[in-house]
């Protein structure tokens, strides 16, 4: 018993898979019949933008940071792409990607230039997008948004009844993320800065372009989250990615990763936003009131995430 | 003078000037400006400054609450549920309960901190998270009331039309969580334990009790802010909060006080609040789209700490 | 481990009652009795079984080289952690402690290097803090020549030597019958160190007793009546302090070890060359910390440095690593003048840095192998795909050479002292070098790890390289140098062969003394 738990101790990543496997256990057990192959598509695709959003969160916690800008320039991509449709399909996603660049640059001057508090960076950003959103809508209150017919099949769509579109997106996003921390030199600088900058500094290493590049990287992840979400839900709102902000944090938090650098990495992420979307579907079978779940969920949350703190002292 | 005190003067000097020097701006852009924009201004103002009070203590006992919003709705539909059908005396033995109810969630929200290992930042973010879920258990819905006597404890104007019984109860309500601080051993505990944990330790200080005192200060006063906001408008609203955790840390940045903790002060956040407060009623007055407000708000902070770092960038580069 | 100190199943080590009389103190009951003290991190034993003995009114040096447990054992005197075996009493009566508070209640007070003073308060707050009467403070800070700070500036714009003697003022405000200084008089100014000297005597004259952590042996032999010598974390023996140093010394390092660290490295006499120096520095200055140096380093040459604390030293090396920028002067690699603004023009013209601290230049939760090949992602091109064949062939090339210890290969923090001074060394090996610097590089390290860093400076010289060495133990010098310059007040006050570089004569020219003719 000692010894099993000693593995997963050092093997922590079997140990999300575990609780992973018990949420959908206990979803089965509270409504027998429900996980079935469909309920395991929908899952998968509801976890995608989680999971994106996460990857670029994951990215900026691997260096000691944290980006609170996420959920306005997920909104703020999708606000853009619904609005500017009717100019082409092109031309909406390339205004839409564009927002992430430019937060993702403004963030990446005052963290990785000015040396600003992360934290405190990017909520000025994140206010400040969503702020720019707010006025844009008013001026918008004319024309008629609609989303593109590819950006649905995106973000709703499936492939052979049970594959969602947007896995495919997230393989190859997830792919590219693993592959660029583990594999490659700048991967290896994004761990090294996040677990001492300063050693890299006398290393030879310019710490402000890992930095940078790394928050625009997240900024733009949080676009693609966007679009994949508007997608889901077909229609232009102010609100709409500002409750996946919290998860996004959270399921990298779970999934591992230090909130100080250094340690973790995305394939915790990847669990982590599966158990938090299963968790959620689960309290969603509980018969409870909208408020009980979101205390339980938060409750769930704190518990995981101290009981890994607990468990990698 | 030596330069170093003229420099901390100055630094001392600063948010008040600012304030003085917006307030005249506004008066330029506003003649009529009177005592009703001053009523307004303190009305909006004073459950910000209460969340930004909350804010300083914590931040400079080194940590970070990002609940604060929330723990500011659920007393205000706490309050807004319980007085609904009280007379104005019963109303002031519940404030009491309130404020109890607010010292708890601080001492929840610090032992968490304390005892869960998980660092404040996300520990708070999903207290709050949790906190927002209580405040829709208490009211599903805005609702709520109190009566009028009490309402008028801060939308009133007993004291004359330029001297807002809101700006009264901000002043208070802030020196009364302020003052002790400044003064007692509580402060330099709290100080200590930010600015130098190891050293504070060494020093025979218990930093996790310091640390978690700082996280109660920070629920009383969500507490009277969460009240304020009952007062001023009259019924109770569980997703009020949303708006004051980050503008309470929007405050305490634009007022000067370290996320690092250990250092700065309260005058500082409170005037920062004044200032975010005023700033969408300049709009209006300018003539301008008040939707600008949140942009304002945000590239505020954003400036603010984006010079911050230049300044600091140049000295370093010594 | 909780609970009271007391483990029946180890026995006492060495009878104290014959150990007192052998020294001379039979008959005085110990104020502190330590038995047995062990204390385990993880996978590091930091004390195996330490005794200790102090009688009062007795100044008592603690000596060990570094790594020995001086500071655990001061550590868990004074409350900061528990030991996980072992006795301890005090006055007769046992003892434990689970904080500092409970140990300065009980009369033990310590003094650190990091002054434990708060520095956002200001000293009179910082005295508030602790609940030390603020006469008292005054009236210790008076007898240590340092009435004229101002309690009501916030320690932070404190000088840092005074910040210390303000430390130790504090600690004697609360009238300690035991009081553990470790390590005070580093970077303390001479005559300040003075000051800190007339003060513990007078104390042990009140009949308090003193604990001195030092490494410097003529004050331990001018300030303590007896030493108890650590070493791997074992009481090894307690000795009067007078005429003791070689015995001292012996325990210290252990007579084996002692007699071949007292060998200089072989080395082949360095031939001439007609090419440039590897490194070049002219008129260097930065601030008032360096006021103009210049010195060569031919190729192939070990060039030691020596130097008392803060005479300008880190700035040197910083400025020549790209770490901080020189005011003027110039640092020539190769005969090329350098432009030096961030470590990677620096390690670009093969001039790298390996400083004193290494947890400064390690990455905590990485593994040896992230660790050496850091150097490699300087520039952009290396942030693509890498080549982990050839990556693993150079990092076990450079591990291998070293010697490192690799059982802890997943994370450099669970790595001993001078296996991560290795890991350092070999981040360089891995990337190729032409000059190497090092600073004060076996600080804090084993002997034996020791004896391999000289003999690894050695030969990477005889490959070609060459290398500026700081060290703050100056018989370093001779054993691992081929020459030698002196530092004194950001000048070079002395330049000398290996052969003439006597402790005496480096001594002397640290402190700023014309050399006396007469060879040491």
């Amino acid at each position: 018993m000692k010894a099993a738990f000693e593995f997963l101790r050092t093997h922590t990543f079997y140990a999300l898979i575990l609780l992973l496997a018990l949420f959908v256990v206990f979803v089965e057990i509270i409504r027998p019949g429900t996980v079935t192959p469909l309920w395991a598509s929908n899952a998968l695709m509801f976890a995608a933008p989680l999971a994106i959003m996460g990857g670029g969160q994951t990215l900026v916690m691997l260096t000691g940071g944290i980006d609170l800008s996420v959920s306005a320039v997920a909104t703020g991509s999708a606000y853009l792409l619904a609005t500017n449709a009717s100019r082409g399909d092109g031309y909406a996603l390339a205004i839409a990607l564009s927002l992430g660049v430019v937060v993702g640059i403004i963030n990446g001057i005052g963290v990785a230039l000015l040396r600003v508090q992360p934290l405190v960076m990017t909520l000025g950003t994140g206010l400040m997008t969503g702020g720019i959103m707010i006025v844009y809508s008013q001026q918008m209150m004319a024309s008629q948004p609609h989303v593109p017919e590819f950006i649905q099949t995106l973000g709703a769509g499936k492939v052979a009844t049970f594959v969602p579109v947007d896995l495919f997106l997230w393989v190859v996003i997830g792919g590219l993320i693993l592959f660029g921390l583990h594999r490659t030199g700048f991967g290896r600088l994004v761990y090294a800065v996040g677990d001492n900058r300063e050693a890299c500094h006398l290393s030879g290493v310019r710490v402000w372009r890992v930095l940078f590049v790394d928050y625009l990287l997240c900024a733009i992840l949080a676009s693609i989250t966007g679009l994949v979400l508007v997608g889901g839900t077909n229609a232009a709102d102010l609100s709409l990615a500002e409750s996946y902000l919290l998860p996004s944090v959270a399921c990298v938090v779970i999934g591992g990763t230090s909130i100080f650098g250094g340690r973790g990495g995305y394939g915790g992420t990847i669990i982590g936003a599966l158990i938090l979307t299963v968790l959620t579907g689960l309290l969603t079978l509980l018969d409870v009131s909208e408020p009980a779940k979101q205390i339980l969920f938060g409750a769930i949350i704190l518990t995981l995430a101290a009981a890994y703190a607990r468990l990698t002292e | 003078m030596t330069a170093f005190k003229a420099y901390r003067a100055l630094q001392a000097l600063a948010m008040p000037a600012l304030l003085v020097v917006a307030l005249a701006l506004t008066k330029v852009a506003h003649p009529d400006f009177g005592a009703f924009d001053l009523q307004s201004l303190a009305l909006g103002a004073l459950p910000l400054a209460l969340a930004a009070a909350a804010q300083t203590v914590v931040v400079i006992s080194g940590g970070i609450d990002l609940s604060v919003g929330s723990q500011i709705a659920v007393a205000n539909v706490l309050s807004a549920s319980l007085m609904q059908h009280a007379s104005f005396t019963q109303s002031l033995l519940l404030s009491l309960l309130v404020l109890a109810a607010g010292a708890a969630q601080g001492l929840v929200n610090g032992l968490v901190v304390a005892v869960s290992r998980i660092p404040d930042v996300v520990a708070t973010l999903t207290a709050g998270f949790i906190w927002g879920g209580v405040a829709l258990l208490i009211l599903e819905r805005p609702g709520g009331g109190a009566p009028p006597a009490y309402l008028n404890l801060a939308s009133g104007q007993d004291f004359g039309p330029w001297l807002p019984n809101a700006l009264l109860v901000m002043i208070v309500a802030i020196a009364a969580i302020w003052l002790p601080i400044r003064f007692t051993r509580i402060g330099l505990l709290i100080y200590a334990a930010g600015s130098d944990p190891v050293a504070a330790f060494r020093s025979g200080v218990n930093v996790r009790d310091a640390r978690t005192l700082a996280y109660v200060f920070s629920g009383l006063a969500c507490a009277v802010g969460g009240m304020a906001l009952t007062m001023t408008t009259g019924i109770g609203a569980p997703l009020a909060g949303s708006y004051y955790t980050l503008s309470s840390v929007a405050a305490i940045v634009i007022g000067g006080v370290s996320l690092l903790g250990g250092r700065g002060g309260m005058v500082g956040p409170v005037i920062a609040a004044l200032l975010l407060t005023l700033a969408p009623m300049d709009l209006i007055f300018l003539g301008i789209d008040p939707n600008y407000g949140q942009v304002i708000q945000g590239s505020l902070i954003v400036l603010v700490v984006m010079i911050a770092g230049l300044f600091a960038y140049f000295q370093d580069r010594k | 481990m909780q609970g009271s100190l007391i483990d029946a199943n180890r026995p006492a080590a060495k009878s104290p009652a014959l150990f007192l009389k052998a020294v001379g103190m039979g008959g005085a009951s110990p104020l502190l009795s330590i038995r047995g003290v062990a204390k385990t991190f993880g996978a590091v034993t930091a004390l195996r079984s330490a005794d200790l003995e102090v009688a009062p009114g007795e100044v008592h040096a603690l000596m060990g080289a570094n790594g020995a447990g001086k500071s655990t054992l001061v550590k868990i005197i004074t409350g900061v952690f528990p030991a996980d075996s072992g006795q301890m009493s005090l006055a007769g009566k046992p003892a434990l402690f689970r904080s500092p508070a409970e140990a300065r209640r009980a009369g033990i007070v310590s003094v650190y290097q990091d002054p434990a003073l708060v520095p956002d308060l200001t000293v009179a707050q910082n005295m508030r803090l602790a609940r030390v009467p603020l006469d008292a403070v005054k009236a210790a800070m008076r007898d240590l020549g340092i009435e004229n700070v101002d309690l009501e500036t916030k320690a932070r714009r404190v000088d840092f030597a005074i910040l210390r003697l303000i430390d130790l003022a504090r600690a004697l405000a609360s009238k300690p019958s035991i009081l553990m200084l470790d390590e005070i008089t580093a970077a303390l100014p001479a005559d300040l160190s003075d000051r800190v000297f007339a003060v513990v005597r007078e104390w042990r004259q009140r009949g308090s007793s003193v604990i001195f952590i030092s490494h410097r042996m003529a004050e331990v032999t001018a300030l303590c009546d007896r030493a108890t010598v650590l070493r791997d974390g074992i009481t090894v023996g307690v000795t009067l302090t007078q005429g003791a140093q070689e015995k001292i010394v012996g325990m210290m390092l252990g007579d084996e070890v002692a007699k071949a660290a007292a060998t200089p490295v072989a080395r082949r006499p360095l031939a001439a060359s007609t090419k440039p120096p590897a490194l070049e520095v002219e008129n260097l200055s930065y601030g008032h910390m360096l006021n103009g140096v210049s010195f060569k380093v031919q190729r192939g040459e070990v060039l030691g440095v020596a130097a008392l604390e803060g005479q300008g030293q880190e700035a040197l090396f910083d400025c020549i690593a790209g770490v901080r920028r020189a005011a003027s002067g110039s640092v020539k690699a190769d005969g090329e003048r350098l432009n030096l603004r961030h470590p990677a023009d620096a390690i670009r013209a093969g001039l790298v840095l390996v400083p004193a601290n290494r947890l400064e230049s390690l990455l905590p939760q990485r593994s040896i192998q992230e660790n050496v090949a850091l150097a490699g992602f300087g520039r952009l091109r290396d942030w693509g795909p890498i080549a982990f064949g050839a990556e693993r062939l150079r990092v076990g090339r450079a591990v291998t050479k070293l010697q490192i210890d690799t059982r802890a290969a997943a994370e450099v923090r669970r790595l001993s002292g001078g296996n991560m001074q290795k890991v350092v060394i070999a981040r360089w090996i891995a990337a190729g070098f032409k000059t190497l610097l090092c600073f004060d590089p076996t600080r804090g390290i084993d002997i034996g790890t020791k004896r391999q860093i000289y003999a690894l400076l050695r030969e990477v010289a005889e490959q070609g390289a060459a290398v500026l060495l700081f060290t703050s133990e100056l018989p370093e010098i001779r054993l691992a140098c081929d020459r030698a310059i002196v530092l004194f007040g950001g000048r070079i006050s002395g330049e000398m062969g290996a052969a003439e570089a006597s402790e005496a004569r480096l001594m002397r020219a640290a402190h700023g003394l014309p050399h006396a003719d007469s060879a040491a």
